[in-house]
């Protein structure tokens, strides 16, 4: 169904390639084995230490979580359902989660209030945008009476950002008072939120760098004259080594009781979360998704260890889709679906879809076994341009046509070429994908949901054991023999 | 109150500045480079832990690997002091740095339009600020257009920025058409016959394929007036950003034809290695680096120093 496209992705690139296919290509080098033996061991853990270093994970972090897994691997029994490769994804993948932290931990706003939060990081690491859509989120969540106030005295136009952020998701903000010091702002806050009844306070603060030890005490400072519920560090995930400094001087210096990592919906590999959780031992208690004030998300351990892995965050785009996509138009088209009433009307508005959700580049990051379904696509030259250019030819149908597309003839393949500025091979094209989708949507209704998930996946890719990464999120060692006897 | 003006401490110099800043930094790896050749030869387990000090400098695997590699080949059968071996290292790396360092020089054009463009929260504003602040002072005519009209208050930030370079900043209200903007502004700074016009970009992740393909429209409704420009694009990066900074590079690179890049923050306790493997497998100009937020704290980027201060190794 992808062959349908010309043009260029931007996506992908050898030298930079994901983590999971360095990984997959050592895997795929491994013998089958009954059980994992030393030498295999170690040849994995030296290819993934120099994968998981370019993907950013700090030095100290992979020398811990490598130890760990030659630990686990060696002389493990390999289950006969599974090759060697899936069995040390899975340990490995265990351990990435076990460095991440199990422990799914939201912000404890059960306090007396005025419940105080503070906000501190590097310039630019996001601290303003994520203090508003905490504010968003306690307001329209948890129901509380906020107000922000920024001690940001340093960036030209700090507090007006926050101002501004608050007058849009109509959240009170401290008023501004020029020539106020950070500490004085501080002290106003604390009692405007106690004496006007507020339940959160959220202090937003200067971006400082971790060395710097004046802005470093004041930070302690204004930390020891609020004694905020919450310290919570806000850090970019596109940081590089850096993460590890960054994370210990804040908690050594500060103090933090939690981590945001932002732009999470960029392409960056998440070796900042494993560097970040590992060296403060504080939880991750959010994501930051997009620029937008509701782009704020938990913070899932196996989804960002399946991610780096490759194995897909699935629940993330599927939560993501069913965000986008207007509720009962999606159920109006899975009910025709699972009829396998799929019309060009519904392709084309899955195409507009796709193009919604931040077009086929930021989808593709989220699927699973992508390096190589990306390759698949730029070799077939997808891009967003095409996906317009299909929806053009659909709008240039009438009605009928769409629903019943083997009405379309000869004749009035020539109208639709015209009208949509194509040609009559153009319109071939997209009615073979048009049949070919169909087929498989008549597959989906009978397989449901996971069936869908498991037709994106390349079966080529031996890595990915359809069984064994459907269940693999919620794997214990248990589920392998489960998968085997399953299959016997 | 405690007071933070880097500016001030101009007295003490930039190079100082940076160099503080960063061997605070490099203090790690030059820890590490002098505890691997105490205690031992410079035999392959050495090499390839002074592989993996490289990388996590952020010079990334590759650019470490060609870095030990050069020094097994040079030096192998001697024994080598921890200095001999950063100043080998240093020197390696001023070989990749050299041929990139150029500034930027605005002239050519009138008027000379600068476009900066890179991921959200690298800098941009700041860096533009500063650069208004300089060619200002130079004598140069500058005009600022604030075309990030996505972000709350960025406008508000730049104007600021033009109040202290005391320059024009062209803007529009919230939410405006950013590219009929960067139009409207290159119209008044040839009416006004400014010598550059600096455009400042919301910021955006490269896999944001709608975002991405709005700045290659500013570029293309630019051009409308004048095609030769703009005459410089440059891509501000963040100096704590990893290895994503290779696909930052390439995808603006592909969108919007970046001519050079400006690293911001190298302030803090990044190390700044990206650059040299950024140098290596881009080879595009490095114009400039930000070592702070005051207007003095941007400085031509200076493969030397860059290099020494990186290894620890004082002047």
């Amino acid at each position: 169904m992808v062959n349908v496209f010309n043009g260029k992705l931007l996506l992908g690139d050898d030298m930079f390639g994901r983590l999971s296919e360095r990984i997959g290509s050592v895997f795929n080098r491994l013998k089958q084995r009954r059980k994992l033996n030393e030498s295999d061991v170690l040849s994995v853990i030296s290819e993934v230490r120099v994968a998981l270093l370019d993907a950013d994970v700090s030095l100290p972090v992979v020398n811990l979580l490598l130890e760990r897994v030659r630990k686990r691997a060696i002389g493990r029994e390999v289950i006969s359902a599974v090759s060697s490769g899936q069995m040390m994804i899975k340990i490995i993948y265990d351990e990435l989660v076990a460095v991440l932290g199990s422990d799914k931990q939201s912000i404890n706003l059960d306090y007396a209030a005025p419940v105080s939060i503070m906000m501190v990081g590097l310039q630019g690491s996001g601290k303003t945008t994520t203090a508003a859509k905490l504010a968003k989120r306690f307001v329209n969540q948890d129901h509380k009476k906020v107000i922000m106030a920024s001690l940001d005295t340093t960036r030209p136009a700090a507090r007006e950002q926050l101002r501004t952020l608050g007058e849009q998701i109509g959240v009170d903000t401290l008023p501004i008072i020029h020539e106020e010091t950070s500490i004085a702002t501080a002290k106003r806050a604390i009692n405007t939120a106690k004496l006007q009844g507020y339940e959160v306070l959220i202090l937003d603060t200067a971006g400082r760098t971790s060395i710097n030890d004046l802005l470093m005490t004041e930070a302690k400072l204004v930390k020891d004259l609020v004694n905020p519920h919450e310290v919570l560090l806000v850090a970019d995930a596109l940081t590089g080594q850096d993460a590890v400094n960054t994370a210990a001087n804040f908690n050594e210096r500060v103090g933090v009781t939690g981590v945001i990592l932002t732009r999470v919906d960029g392409d960056s590999r998440g070796g900042a979360f494993l560097s970040m959780r590992n060296v403060t031992g504080k939880p991750i208690k959010g994501i930051g998704v997009g620029e937008k004030v509701n782009d704020l998300e938990d913070f899932h351990p196996e989804r960002i260890a399946s991610r780096i892995l490759g194995m897909g965050d699935i629940v993330s785009l599927v939560e993501k889709a069913s965000q986008t996509i207007e509720a009962k138009e999606a159920e109006n088209i899975s009910d025709r679906m699972l009829k396998g009433a799929f019309t060009l009307e519904d392709m084309a508005y899955q195409f507009r879809q796709l193009r919604n959700l931040g077009g086929l580049g930021s989808v593709i990051g989220f699927l699973p076994g992508m390096s190589k379904l990306q390759k698949q696509l730029t070799s077939a030259n997808i891009d967003d341009k095409q996906l317009k250019r299909q929806e053009a030819i659909i709008s240039s149908m009438t009605r009928t046509e769409r629903i019943n597309p083997q009405i379309i003839n000869v004749s009035r393949k020539r109208r639709i070429a015209q009208g949509s500025g194509t040609d009559v091979g153009d319109i071939n094209r997209l009615l073979k994908t048009y049949t070919e989708m169909a087929k498989i949507m008549k597959k989906f209704g009978k397989l449901g949901s996971k069936g869908v998930i498991n037709a994106l996946i390349d079966d080529n890719n031996p890595l990915l054991n359809k069984d064994a990464m459907l269940h693999m999120p919620s794997a214990i060692d248990s589920d392998y023999s489960r998968l085997h006897n399953n299959r016997k | 109150m405690i007071q933070h003006k880097s500016s001030n401490s101009s007295s003490k110099g930039w190079l100082t500045r940076l160099r503080s800043g960063l061997s605070k930094s490099s203090r790690l790896l030059i820890d590490g480079i002098g505890e691997l050749f105490t205690k031992h030869r410079l035999d392959k387990v050495t090499l390839k832990e002074l592989e993996e000090l490289l990388i996590t400098a952020d010079l990334g695997v590759e650019t470490a690997v060609k870095l030990t590699g050069n020094l097994a080949c040079k030096k192998f059968k001697n024994d080598l002091t921890s200095a001999e071996i950063r100043i080998a290292l240093a020197e390696d790396i001023v070989e990749i740095l050299d041929p990139v360092a150029q500034p930027l020089r605005p002239f050519g054009h009138k008027p000379f339009v600068v476009l900066a463009v890179g991921v959200n929260g690298s800098g941009k504003t700041t860096t533009l600020g500063k650069l208004a602040c300089q060619w200002t002072s130079e004598g140069m005519s500058v005009m600022l257009a604030a075309c990030d009209t996505f972000r709350a208050a960025a406008v508000e930030q730049l104007k600021i920025w033009g109040e202290r370079a005391q320059v024009p900043v062209i803007d529009k209200p919230y939410g405006s058409d950013a590219a009929a903007l960067a139009f409207d502004a290159l119209l008044k700074a040839k009416a006004t016959a400014s010598d550059v016009l600096m455009i400042d970009t919301a910021g955006r992740l490269q896999n944001k394929t709608q975002l991405m393909e709005e700045l290659a429209k500013l570029v293309r409704v630019i051009k409308k007036q004048d095609d030769t420009a703009p005459h410089a694009t440059v891509l501000v990066l963040d100096g704590t950003v990893g290895q994503n900074a290779h696909v930052q590079t390439q995808v603006f690179r592909e969108m919007v034809n970046v001519t050079g890049l400006i690293i911001t923050k190298l302030d803090g306790s990044s190390r700044g290695g990206v650059v040299v493997s950024l140098a290596q497998s881009v080879g595009l100009p490095m114009h400039a680096v930000g070592v702070g937020e005051g207007e003095d704290d941007l400085h031509s980027f200076d493969a030397r120093v860059f290099a020494h201060s990186l290894m620890g190794i004082s002047e």
